[in-house]
């Protein structure tokens, strides 16, 4: 039972000039081959800071404690050598914000053709070349397209070459921080198809992070919603789309409407308050100060991940009541 | 809906000529409108022209042909016209880290317009200054507004920022918004609380509310009437329970397949990016992506020809269900107008990646 | 109103903290503060001329002490040609070279901020002609330029200052520009058009106080090269004949043939106050620099 993600007991703490500032605060996950599991949470809920934590690329200011294991390894423990060799071919990353992560004056190719040449250095310039065309070709660009520059491509074409750049090497785990972030509805349909595609056909494990409930619906098996640093809740997808446990992980569901639902017409589902500063978490629940449902108890102590439904636990003491 | 017709766009193209000295043809003759008390969402993909349409609205671009008419008369170019015409209608920016000044803080965000206007309106309460800039951060949802006075912008949430952009074209007292993708930068928590404050307003004020946005949910919120835009036109509009639920446009049909979780329709992801402005297609300007052409619904109907090489008229900014398409004319709705009968309202038809 | 000028005076703490803000920034700086102190020296000494140097000491007639004396106990820094002491001509003619460095400086700052804001922000012909003047100014060489100017203007402190500011603002011209460009750009510049702005409110309000910072910043780094050109011109013959500055020593040491004879305590002296001030100037340039302008803030 190694699997191939399981992340047990994360914290990860930040430590700034204004103190220390918890970004994930106990976190277990698991993600086995061929699955996806979505991760859900808006700016600030730790959701970043945690995949960046999976290949230790969280930054030198931040404190880490628990395990991350890939493929039955701890990523926090292991050695220098064995931790590149995870970030090139055991697991890799596509970032948000495609434009920011591609080199502007070197052509997509090279930059694609990079982790190869790093992995493989006795592969000859034939092999490179015939593996990044057919890398481009997989996240459905014409091969020619390696001769391009970034600027030369539209926002969908990028975030394309970042996904081929995290499967040069055949990662059995890729993580998706907002992929499809700053896109277009129809490039990001054609670039979350592009990704469920590989996920059936390669059978790659996938962390997919969304602020966007409905697209993790459509691709995850399962969800996880963060508040301020924990999971709150986490289930099969569908359900905790359509029948959320959380008062938090609802609205979140409730912010995009289903069209056609008359519900949704005329009624915008929010949330009042903001979320709230890592750094003065309020007692007991978290979410407390912004749920319509909470009671005195929820502020005493903070409320356990437990399953209220088979498969699908939630952190929250108002669960079944009234 | 009695109220009196406010704003409108007649004919209205924009264009831009770019470094290779090529011309782009942002906004390709539009015609809309906006009444107060009413929200129109105008809804497109980025270059569709939206944005554009809603800068030349608000006079920051300057149309190459038709006209903008508030109440039935033209909108002059002059300083003076301009500026009278700004009282009235308002804009809020996309992006609302950036729509504010650095330098200032919320007080003096807000009360930039009143000061700017300060001869041209006086309130009819007798209100100072503060007592109205407090008065349009309230309404704008930032309460108590006194705390927030002197706060600089790097120092409030994105949601707050939003509000204090919305309190600043609120604190004017204008009878028209235009609103550019007013959430699409924040948090999902906040979006739905931002789109109640609009609905607010025009319960309370009578608002008129343009919202320019890419979102189909966000339509389906708020809007009482959509239009939806591809490349510099107007390709379908009408009542926004029409447009989302009984599209005609196969564009339309394809958007709203793409809706993530949108489960009763069979996705058809269309091949490719809006084109670029400055090559507009011959015929219709959607037929080189359009999936009932390529499937053959179009041929079969007999208009596959007009799809290529016959323009499509303007839409009317009427109210009614209008739709700029080739296959849904020839499908007997005629004069491009669809009724709630007409048939061909069957997405899921089409090429999927 | 009571509430008015409660706001009014948080106001004023908030500005109050971001001024301490940014004096704790520039002390953070070291050459920044070194070369604070350097200049806080040289205008007390500039301003306390009267109290430390007998005026009577630069009169030729007056001349107490032999030709070129070399340091002594009565004459710290030696005499000149004519029998003065250096040290006293020191003193006086940094009055001279920091009120020239100065003056010009506001000439060049004025001319090279107003033609900058307004090329950058007008586009169209009014811009580019503004532009086309800049590069045409910022091609022509200095020397020749001033050399002209100054001989048609005649020798006086007023000209020479006029001259220095009238030959030096393209530079801060192309600055100011780049930046008012860059700023027209934001989204608040178009929401304040949107408001109901016109083009004096959003240059008043928006653009100029956005362009300020760096204004402030160059005025340091102009005031250097100001007085390094008064330098130069006096040193040419151009200056003012009936004061003394650095510059002017400087000439009046190379006539005289002080290097020839060895007579370092005239030349040294001035040469290396123009040095320190120059070096001073532009430190606490760059500091304030990456004080103010953000951008350069961030990258440290």
């Amino acid at each position: 039972m190694t699997g191939l993600l399981r992340i047990e007991d994360l914290s990860v703490t930040y430590r700034t000039e204004e103190g220390d500032v918890p970004a994930v605060r106990g976190v277990d996950l698991a993600v086995d081959a061929g699955e996806v599991l979505g991760i859900a949470g808006e700016s600030g809920s730790g959701k970043s800071t945690l995949a960046s934590t999976v290949l230790r690329l969280q930054p030198s200011s931040a404190r880490v404690s628990g395990s991350v294991r890939v493929d039955g390894s701890d990523v926090l423990t292991m050695r220098w050598g064995e931790l590149r060799a995870l970030r090139w071919a055991g697991a890799s990353i596509v970032f948000q914000g495609a434009q920011h992560s591609l080199n502007p004056v070197r052509r997509v190719g090279t930059q694609i053709a990079e982790p190869l040449r790093v992995h493989d250095p006795r592969a000859t310039d034939d092999t490179v070349t015939s593996r990044v065309g057919e890398l481009l070709e997989q996240v459905g660009l014409p091969a020619a397209r390696a001769a391009a520059y970034p600027h030369q491509l539209s926002g969908g074409q990028r975030q394309r070459v970042m996904i081929a750049m995290a499967l040069a090497c055949r990662p059995a785990l890729v993580l998706a921080d907002e992929p499809t972030t700053a896109l277009d509805v129809m490039v990001q349909a054609q670039v979350l198809a592009l990704l469920s595609g590989l996920v059936r056909e390669l059978g790659v494990g996938m962390v997919l992070i969304s602020h966007d409930l409905s697209v993790l619906a459509d691709m995850c098996d399962r969800i996880a919603v963060m508040y301020a640093g924990r999971v709150v809740e986490q289930g099969p997808a569908a359900e905790v789309f359509e029948a959320s446990l959380h008062p938090y992980a609802g609205a979140l569901s409730a912010a995009f409407p289903r069209v056609g639902d008359p519900a949704a017409r005329f009624a915008p589902a929010g949330l009042p308050g903001d979320p709230p500063d890592p750094r003065y978490l309020p007692s007991g629940c978290s979410f407390a100060p912004r749920c319509s449902r909470a009671v005195d108890a929820c502020r005493e102590q903070v409320p356990p991940l437990e399953e209220k439904r088979p498969g699908h636990a939630a952190a929250c003491i108002r669960v079944g009541e009234p | 809906m009695s109220a009196p017709r406010l704003l409108e766009a007649r004919g209205l193209v924009v264009r831009f000529t770019g470094q290779g000295g090529a011309t782009a043809t942002a906004v390709d003759g539009v015609d809309l409108s906006l009444r107060s008390g009413e929200v129109v969402a105008l809804v497109g993909e980025s270059g569709s022209g939206k944005t554009t349409l809603a800068r030349t609205l608000m006079g920051l671009e300057r149309p190459a042909a038709g006209e903008v008419l508030l109440d039935g008369a033209p909108v002059g170019r002059r300083a003076r016209e301009l500026k009278e015409f700004r009282r009235r209608v308002q804009m809020v920016f996309q992006d609302p880290a950036g729509a504010l000044n650095p330098r200032h803080t919320v007080y003096e965000a807000v009360a930039e317009g009143l000061r700017l206007h300060g001869r041209t309106t006086r309130d009819p309460q007798g209100r100072t200054e503060e007592e109205r800039v407090a008065a349009a951060l309230s309404s704008a949802g930032l309460r108590p507004p006194e705390r927030l006075f002197l706060r600089y912008p790097h120092e409030l949430s994105g949601g707050q920022r939003q509000r204090v952009l919305i309190a600043g074209a609120l604190a004017l007292a204008p009878e028209l918004l235009i609103a550019d993708e007013p959430v699409s930068s924040l948090d999902a928590s906040i979006r739905g609380e931002l789109l109640a404050l609009l609905l607010t307003l025009r319960a309370e004020l009578g608002l008129g509310v343009l919202v320019v946005t890419h979102d189909l949910g966000l339509a389906w919120n708020i809007a009482d009437r959509t239009a939806v835009m591809y490349l510099g036109r107007i390709v379908e509009s009408g009542p926004t329970e029409e447009i989302l639920t009984r599209p005609q446009h196969p564009y339309t049909q394809a958007l709203l397949s793409v809706v993530p979780e949108s489960r009763r329709l069979e996705p058809v992801v269309l091949h490719g990016e809006v084109p670029d402005p400055t090559r507009i297609p011959a015929g219709c300007r959607f037929h080189p992506r359009c999936p009932a052409l390529a499937d053959g619904s179009a041929a079969a109907a007999g208009v596959d020809d007009g799809c290529r090489t016959a323009r499509l008229p303007v839409l009317p900014a009427t109210g009614e269900h209008v739709v700029a398409c080739h296959l849904a004319a020839a499908r007997g709705v005629a004069g491009g107008s669809a009724s709630a009968s007409a048939a061909g309202a069957e997405p899921g038809r089409g090429a999927s990646d | 109103m009571s509430a008015g000028t409660e706001a009014r005076r948080l106001a004023r703490r908030r500005r109050a903290q971001s001024w301490r803000h940014g004096w704790r920034e520039f002390r953070r700086n070291r050459s920044g503060m070194a070369g604070a102190v350097v200049l806080t020296l040289f205008v007390v000494m500039a301003l306390a001329a009267p109290l430390i140097a007998d005026a009577d000491g630069l009169s030729v007639t007056r001349a107490t002490g032999g030709v070129l004396e070399s340091p002594s106990g009565a004459y710290p820094l030696g005499t000149d040609d004519n029998g003065r002491s250096v040290l006293t001509l020191l003193i006086w003619g940094s009055r001279i070279s920091l009120l020239v460095g100065l003056l010009a400086t506001v000439i060049s700052i004025l001319i090279g901020t107003t033609v900058g804001l307004l090329s950058g922000y007008f586009g169209g012909w009014p811009g580019a002609v503004l532009f086309r003047l800049t590069e045409w100014f910022l091609v022509i060489p200095f020397l020749p330029l001033a050399i002209v100017l100054a001989t048609v203007l005649g020798r006086s402190l007023v000209n020479i200052a006029i001259v220095i500011g009238v030959t030096s603002w393209p530079g801060t011209a192309l600055l100011i520009r780049s930046q008012t460009l860059s700023i027209k750009q934001r989204a608040y510049v178009d929401r304040s058009r949107a408001l109901g702005g016109g083009h004096g409110h959003l240059l008043a309000r928006h653009v100029l106080p956005n362009v300020m910072p760096l204004v402030f910043a160059n005025t340091t780094l102009t005031v250097a090269v100001a007085i390094l050109s008064e330098t130069t011109l006096s040193f040419l013959g151009l200056g003012d004949p009936t004061r003394v500055s650095w510059g002017s020593m400087l000439q009046d040491a190379f006539q005289v043939g002080a290097i020839t004879t060895g007579s370092w305590w005239f030349i040294v002296p001035p040469g290396l106050c123009v040095v320190l001030v120059v070096l001073s100037f532009t430190l606490v340039g760059q500091a304030l620099e990456s004080v103010l302008n953000p951008r350069l803030r961030e990258r440290r």
